[in-house]
């Protein structure tokens, strides 16, 4: 799969709650062959501080080139992003790394905690190019409050899914971990798709495994190049390592070792 | 082949090896060249250097490997490599290929290890010179890195020397007092030329959990943040050997890979831009010959080496 370098125009900012930004960008050549569960590499400007490229799930894509991140402002890099406005234009590398692959027929579930639903719609738009009945697909999102998750979770309803919800202070749906709410959904979905915190795919990837039920997981790791070059973006795999920008970032939960 | 500078001549010589122009990609920071394919012209490149390959496959560092810090990042990668056998069959394939010099980088845990390295590539289709990583542990004495002690920097150069025609190049560590000394003991031991320089160690902390940042605890600094510190070394070494001289560390534009030049240099190598740039060495081919052209100036080899020190 070809990779391209883009500058990219930003043509809509919008700050979904605190912190949250959901930005949209034109990247014909970039949005053009993306998969959903890549990634790309960002650069906002040619400083030395920060250095390095940022790596972003792609949230979704348009027909016309038009490409969109979510991300959440946690330090320099992710704070430099979130001050430019439409007109700016940043640098991308992509499309990046080993997508989900797409499950045809038999119901699949959507499991993202905070801005680990950046990919999941992305991967739940393209799953409804093929004929399937969406109601029948639960999609569990997990986030700290109702803010961070209410717009989030009116997309996925949008598309039709069975949108489940879980906050960390019970101020939307369950009151706990989305985790929580797999054991109902488990039995009846032959494969689930989980995005988000570390400890929460672990848990996501032992049920999944402990139901016989097939399961991918997207990690996270830091990234100089996101080319497979530095070697850098290393996990445990039950093997020896493995590099979560070419080998990934979404693996076969069989494929890492959990720690 | 630089467009509208066609006029200007950028071909270098590094002792017996010719590069169509002076900027080379740094050892562990281009993969091996396949990895950039789609985003960089790599026939307009003055050659690859190749992440470096030992003579069995090693899996590298646990991980976190890297981290980022202020205009720079440390690495512990480990050394992970597909192995000489690998190499030779797979990577160098498409290498062959792209129609660029292929250097390739070593290195070893003995003196032993580098010889036959070098003697397993010479005679292989499509390499153009080796390149030593002399920053590495000698297993056999206690862990010391080759090039931090001259009589063992020049045993490896000299085995290396014997079992090989191809061109040498001994890339050397700056983890050291003398590196002008260092430099010397490798011309004389056969060194055909010198790169440098290699990362300088250091190390990061996360204060909150009081843990190193890196699992291997020090990494290797590299990016512009260890410029001036090369820039000086390529200097000092300039003047103190006869064999040519690359420059490594944090050269990210045409005017850094210009510094280097200008102070002795006669090829550059483009490492930690990669990442964060991936056009940065055509953008440096570019750079200095509209550099040139501006000055007036048909050769880069006229510029190596003409740095202006009033005499005090
Ligand atoms: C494949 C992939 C997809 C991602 N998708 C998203 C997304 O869609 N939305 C989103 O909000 N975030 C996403 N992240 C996390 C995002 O890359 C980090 O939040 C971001 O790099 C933090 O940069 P910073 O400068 O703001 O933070 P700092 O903590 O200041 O960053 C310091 C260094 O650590 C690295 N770093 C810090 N946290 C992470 C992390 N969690 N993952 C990787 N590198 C990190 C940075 O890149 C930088 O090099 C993704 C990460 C990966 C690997
Ligand atoms: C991730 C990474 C891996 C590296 N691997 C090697 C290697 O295998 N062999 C080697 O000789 N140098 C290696 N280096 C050192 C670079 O080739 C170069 O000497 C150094 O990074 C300084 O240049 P820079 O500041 O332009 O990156 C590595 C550097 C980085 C950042
Ligand atoms: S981020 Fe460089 S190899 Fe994966």
């Amino acid at each position: 799969m070809t990779k391209f370098q883009e500058k990219a125009q930003i043509l809509d900012r919008q700050e979904l709650a605190a912190g949250i930004y959901r930005l949209t960008l034109h990247a014909p050549l970039v949005a053009g062959g993306a998969h959903p569960g890549q990634f790309v590499m960002v650069r906002t400007d040619d400083s030395y501080d920060p250095l390095l490229r940022r790596p972003f799930s792609i949230h979704q894509v348009s027909a016309g080139g038009d490409l969109q991140l979510l991300f959440k402002v946690v330090g320099q890099g992710t704070g430099c992003l979130a001050r430019l406005g439409p007109g700016s234009r940043v640098d991308l590398l992509g499309p990046l790394g080993r997508g989900f692959r797409l499950q045809r027929e038999d119901p699949v579930c959507l499991v993202g905690g905070g801005m680990g639903i950046a990919p999941l719609y992305f991967l739940g738009k393209r799953l409804l190019q093929h004929a399937r009945l969406p109601e029948f697909d639960p999609v569990l999102l997990g986030a700290a409050s109702q803010q961070e998750l209410a717009l989030l979770a009116d997309d996925f309803f949008g598309l039709g899914y069975d949108v489940r919800t879980a906050t960390d202070d019970g101020s939307l749906g369950h009151h706990g971990f989305v985790t929580d709410l797999l054991d109902q959904v488990l039995p009846r979905v032959s494969r689930v798709y989980v995005c988000g915190p570390y400890p929460m795919m672990r848990i996501a990837a032992a049920k999944c495994l402990a139901a016989g039920v097939e399961c991918e997981v997207s990690l996270e790791t830091h990234m100089a190049c996101g080319l497979g070059a530095c070697l850098g973006c290393t996990v445990q795999a039950p093997d020896g390592y493995a590099h979560v920008c070419v080998q990934g970032p979404v693996f076969e939960a069989g494929e890492v070792a959990w720690q | 082949m630089t467009g509208q500078y066609d006029d200007i001549d950028l071909r270098v010589r590094i002792g017996p090896l010719r590069l169509r122009n002076p900027v080379l990609t740094a050892s562990g920071t281009f993969g091996y060249g396949r990895e950039f394919a789609d985003l960089v012209n790599l026939h307009r490149l003055g050659g690859v250097v190749t992440k470096g390959i030992s003579l069995a496959p090693r899996p590298g560092n646990p991980p976190p490997r890297i981290v980022e810090t202020a205009c720079g990042m440390l690495n512990a990668i480990g050394l992970e490599n597909v192995g000489v056998e690998e190499f030779i069959r797979r990577k160098m394939v498409f290498l062959r290929t792209a129609g660029t010099r292929v250097i390739v980088n070593i290195l070893g845990d003995s003196v032993d290890d580098y010889a036959r390295l070098a003697e397993r590539l010479t005679g292989v289709e499509g390499i153009d010179a080796l390149e030593v990583n002399i920053s590495c542990p000698n297993v056999r004495k206690g862990g010391v890195a080759f090039g931090t002690v001259p009589e063992m920097a020049a045993a490896v150069t000299g085995a290396v020397r014997a079992a090989t025609d191809l061109p040498l190049i001994v890339k050397l560590s700056p983890n050291v007092t003398d590196i002008g000394r260092m430099a010397a003991v490798v011309e004389e031991a056969g060194a055909d030329a010198v790169s440098l320089i290699n990362t300088l160690i250091g190390m990061a902390i996360d204060c909150r959990t009081r843990r190193p940042r890196l699992a291997n605890v020090i990494g290797g600094l590299s990016g512009p943040a260890i410029k001036p510190v090369a820039l000086r070394m390529v200097w000092q070494v300039a003047r103190t050997v006869s064999i040519p001289v690359i420059g490594i560390g944090g050269i990210s534009r045409a005017e850094d890979a210009l510094e280097f030049l200008i102070a002795g240099a006669s090829a550059i190598q483009v490492g930690t831009a990669n990442f964060y740039q991936p056009a940065a060495a055509e953008e440096i081919i570019t750079g200095i010959a509209a550099f040139l052209h501006e000055q007036g100036e048909h050769s880069v080899r006229d510029i190596i080496g003409s740095l202006q020190v009033e005499a005090g």
